[in-house]
């Protein structure tokens, strides 16, 4: 039966198409429900899609890349247009680099696109997290969204090792050398994985063609979906805002995606892309060509792995295999013989990063549960009104960045004259230590920040007029805020130190009592926001005496 | 549920509370009002706004055909290739980047400048809503009642535990990743043998020159593999990923030579592993002075003067030693394989 169900005629032909559309998708609805949606607007947010950005970039360069490079092990003579090394004998996967780079025009800037992007997407990646983590967006309902995005980061991790093996030079290779060391450290499996992953003993002829179907099929695949997934999270969630006058946890205010957050958003892509072609066009990136094929035997001093890279590469290098006669490589006897536990290899390559990772994944459950706050939250904090979390954020980075510099240890040494074994012995030190003394400064730093907030509300803002006093004496001229301004500073939200509580039996418990040991020590000390009262005392304080005084803090 | 959600921020009794209008509370005093951008009141100024937006687009037509002189004018011509490559490049990146940035970049200041900025506030909903909740909840019930799931607990658990197995030939298909064909034990004994055995010619790396001892002076040092490396057709790099040695000669007074190696050096030449015994690095860099070898991926330090003992950085024991000898034409020949498996350590090297 012929029915008409809608007999809208559009009058433009632009109308005309889009009724078309919408006539057989119902698009209409999506353009109903996103069109006008609201976004919040700060650079900080920015991170997320300079990542995303890069990503989209990834996969256009390194689609081009797949139509000239060939993952094939086979011998074979270089013959091509670098003089240097021909009659070399090589794979074929890195002649096909090698041939990407010399002989496809434009083929040594695709491939420097590709390894720009793939830097600037853990990057982002990486700044993007340290927002999310320091402002508090990952409290409820966003834990989830934290865990995706944390498996994201070690998916791009994944993704840039397994393309940065892939042209068979002698840098890449001796990184897969040091993977295989690793792999075969693994008690009971490891030298079993070892065998399979390379297909027989190292290096062989099969890691470059497996690594390559990972590198350009399964792990991107992964990506891709937990990105789809990440961005359907965002939607759901409602962007987080900063805190602000008018910005409250039931609202979002910003800019409506059409037309201006489409732009602006839309323009940043062109941004990345500029800025990523620009590095790709004026600084050089991994020159094969000047490393020669992968042979087990020559290596260069001085070489670094990909930053991102670098933490994992730094920890095995400040591990000590052996410490006066005790060897960390431990030989234990068992009824069927002897085996091997290669501790020094073992616990600096797992170690760090499983406390680092568990850390990072479950700390929404960890503030969670020490603070008993189980809200939803909408509005940022700023880092200083949640000194706990700060510290331990700066604490994290400082642990992470000592692994991190350890991994250009020899390049720190040789650059600044210095002997190599006392950068490593002060880097050792700086991983074990500089974390607690990062804690313990920037939660002190925070406190001062939030006492100097509290003295700007209650005093007003230092003018630069300075007024002398018939009897001489001098002071500073001070404006009081006005309201907009000094609700930034007052609308936060500090959690307070809750001792351990009874249960329904009036008993308590000893999970609660650690509980509150925990909150203790991250909650202790604390700056509360001012209220109107202190406001009004100090303005009549003002008035009677007019010297200043700083502000209390509670204990 | 719901109700500790956006709510009674006292309900913890945890957190300070915040917000409109508490007990001793400041008030939101709202959205600020708007202030006009100087494209808003001033015409010119929009126009000016206007006429860099338009020159920025323009910078980007400008790289588009820039990229084209780089790709098609630069691409065969007659000059140098690394002169050309590099000039290609830089263009191609230069040209590229204007697109791109010019593009970006007056989008962007068309949104800033010329786009209405006025902030806008949108309600947030809840994320779950109870109703929702409750018929879902209903559904799912409806679905596992109908299935006979909980009721036929003989056929859910056979399925549970034929589920469990299922999955387990996956992880055995992969046995075959490994090519040899070998079984387990006959596959990780691989590692314990090299190219080297008696009378086999130590030559140098790579060109493969046979080296006489008396060749060898004191502080120099050599890169080596074994004679007929070269000219393997198979497995060329899987050989020399276990067999390369350095060789070195120390006065003999210097060596501290533990009983039951005396004889596997020549006058003071002696042959050591190149593989880190960390993770397996060459051992490239060899102090003079200090007769230390230092790995140059992860900084292990071995004393050749204490049989390569490790004594700084990661490595976890002492480099093998290759015993050698001199055969009748005055050549280095090894007097056997290693006596130990070189390289990193591995579960089944005890």
């Amino acid at each position: 039966m012929a029915q008409t169900t809608n007999e809208y005629t559009p009058a433009t032909s632009a109308g005309r198409i889009a009724n078309f559309v919408n006539q057989r998708t119902g698009a209409a609805g999506l353009v109903k429900e996103f069109g006008r949606k609201i976004f919040p607007d700060h650079w900080s947010f920015m991170f997320g899609e300079v990542a995303l950005y890069s990503f989209i970039i990834l996969l256009l360069s390194g689609t081009f890349l797949t139509f000239f490079f060939d993952p094939s092990m086979a011998e074979t003579h270089y013959d091509g247009s670098y003089v240097p090394l021909r009659g070399v004998e090589m794979s074929v996967a890195y002649q096909s680099a090698l041939s990407i780079t010399f002989d496809v025009r434009g083929g040594l800037f695709m491939r420097q696109v590709h390894h720009w992007a793939a830097l600037l997407f853990v990057a982002g990646m990486s700044v993007h997290m340290l927002r999310v983590f320091f402002t508090g967006a990952f409290r409820r309902p966003r834990e989830l969204n934290w865990v995706v995005g944390g498996v994201l980061l070690i998916m791009g991790m994944a993704a840039g090792f397994t393309g940065y093996s892939l042209p068979d030079d002698l840098l890449s290779g001796n990184g897969l050398r040091i993977i295989d060391g690793v792999i075969k450290a693994i008690p009971v499996v490891g030298t079993y994985i070892s065998f399979f992953l390379f297909g027989g003993e190292f290096p062989g002829n099969a890691i470059i063609g497996r690594l390559y179907v990972l590198h350009i099929l399964l792990v991107p695949a992964i990506i891709l979906a937990l990105v789809v997934v990440h961005l359907m999270m965002v939607v759901t969630h409602k962007h987080t805002q900063y805190p602000g006058p008018g910005r409250t946890e039931r609202n979002v205010v910003g800019f409506p995606v059409g037309p201006v957050y489409a732009a602006k958003a839309g323009g940043f892509f062109f941004v990345v892309f500029g800025a990523i072609a620009l590095f790709a066009g004026f600084f050089q990136i991994n020159p094969i060509w000047f490393f020669g094929p992968y042979d087990p035997s020559p290596v260069s001093a001085g070489t670094q792995p990909d930053w991102y890279i670098g933490w994992v590469d730094g920890a095995l290098r400040l591990m000590p295999g052996v410490l006066h006669n005790f060897s960390f490589e431990r030989v234990v006897g068992f009824p069927w013989g002897e085996n091997v536990f290669v501790f020094n290899v073992l616990l600096p390559a797992l170690g760090p990063a499983l406390l680092i990772l568990t850390l990072l994944f479950t700390w929404p459950w960890i503030e969670r549960w020490f603070t008993k706050d189980d809200r939803e939250h909408h509005i940022l904090d700023r880092p200083r009104n949640a000194p706990f979390r700060t510290a331990t954020g700066v604490a994290g980075i400082v642990a992470y960045c000592s692994l991190w510099c350890a991994a250009s240890s020899d390049l720190i040494a040789t650059h600044f004259h210095v002997a190599l074994n006392d950068v490593t012995y002060w880097l050792r030190a700086a991983f074990i230590l500089g974390p607690f003394i990062a804690f313990w400064i920037t939660r002190r730093v925070c406190l001062s920040l939030q006492r100097k907030d509290r003295e700007t509300v209650l005093h007003g803002r230092e003018t630069g007029q300075v007024i002398m006093s018939p009897e001489g004496g001098y002071s500073e001229k001070h404006q009081p805020l006005d309201a907009y301004k000094r609700w930034r500073l007052v609308s936060f939200e500090t959690p307070v130190y809750l001792p351990a509580q009874p249960d329904a039996d009036g008993k308590i418990s000893k999970q609660e009592r650690r509980r509150a040991k925990w909150a203790k020590f991250f909650l202790e000390d604390r700056v509360s926001p001012v209220t109107p009262a202190e406001l009004e005392a100090a303005h009549s304080h003002r008035a009677m005496e007019s010297h200043e005084h700083g502000p209390e803090i509670e204990r | 549920m719901g109700d500790e959600r956006h709510g009674d921020p006292k309900h913890s009794g945890a957190v300070d509370p915040v917000g409109q209008g508490g007990v001793d509370q400041f008030t939101d005093p709202g959205l600020p009002p708007h202030t006009e951008r100087i494209t808003d009141k001033d015409p010119r100024a929009a126009k000016r706004a206007e006429r860099q937006i338009m020159v920025l687009f323009l910078i980007s037509v400008i790289g588009t055909v820039l990229f084209f002189f780089a790709y098609f004018g630069i691409g065969h011509t007659g000059i140098e290739i690394g002169t050309r490559l590099r000039l290609q490049n830089t263009l191609i990146g230069l040209g590229t980047a204007c697109a791109m940035l010019g593009i970006g970049l007056g989008i962007i200041q068309w949104a800033k400048a010329l786009m209405p900025d006025h902030e806008m506030a949108e309600d947030r909903h809840e994320l779950a809503a109870e109703d929702a909740r409750q018929e879902a909840q209903d559904i799912i019930d409806t679905v596992i009642e109908e299935s006979g799931f909980k009721r036929r607990k003989l056929l859910r658990n056979t399925l549970i535990g034929a589920i469990a197995i299922a999955p387990i030939p996956a992880l055995f298909f992969f046995r075959d990743l490994d090519r040899s064909q070998l079984g387990a034990k006959a596959m990780v004994d691989r590692l314990r043998h090299t190219m080297w055995a008696k009378g086999v010619r130590l030559v140098r790396d790579p060109s493969g020159l046979p080296i006489k001892a008396s060749d060898v002076q004191i502080g120099s040092v050599f890169h080596v593999i074994p004679e007929g490396l070269n000219e393997l057709k198979e497995g060329k790099l899987n050989e020399k990923a276990k067999a390369v040695v350095l060789l070195m000669r120390l006065p003999k007074s210097e060596l501290h030579i533990s009983p039951g190696r005396e004889t596997w050096n020549v006058d003071g030449i002696v042959a050591y592993s190149k593989i880190c015994t960390h993770v397996g690095c060459p051992i490239a860099l060899y102090e003079q002075q200090t007769h230390h070898l230092l790995c140059p991926c992860h900084q292990s330090t071995f004393d050749l003067t204490q049989e390569c003992k490790v004594i700084f950085g990661p490595a976890g024991h002492a480099l093998p030693q290759l015993p050698i000898e001199v055969d009748s034409d005055g050549y280095l020949v090894a007097q056997s394989d290693f006596q130990e498996p070189v390289g990193p350590s591995y579960w089944e090297r005890g």
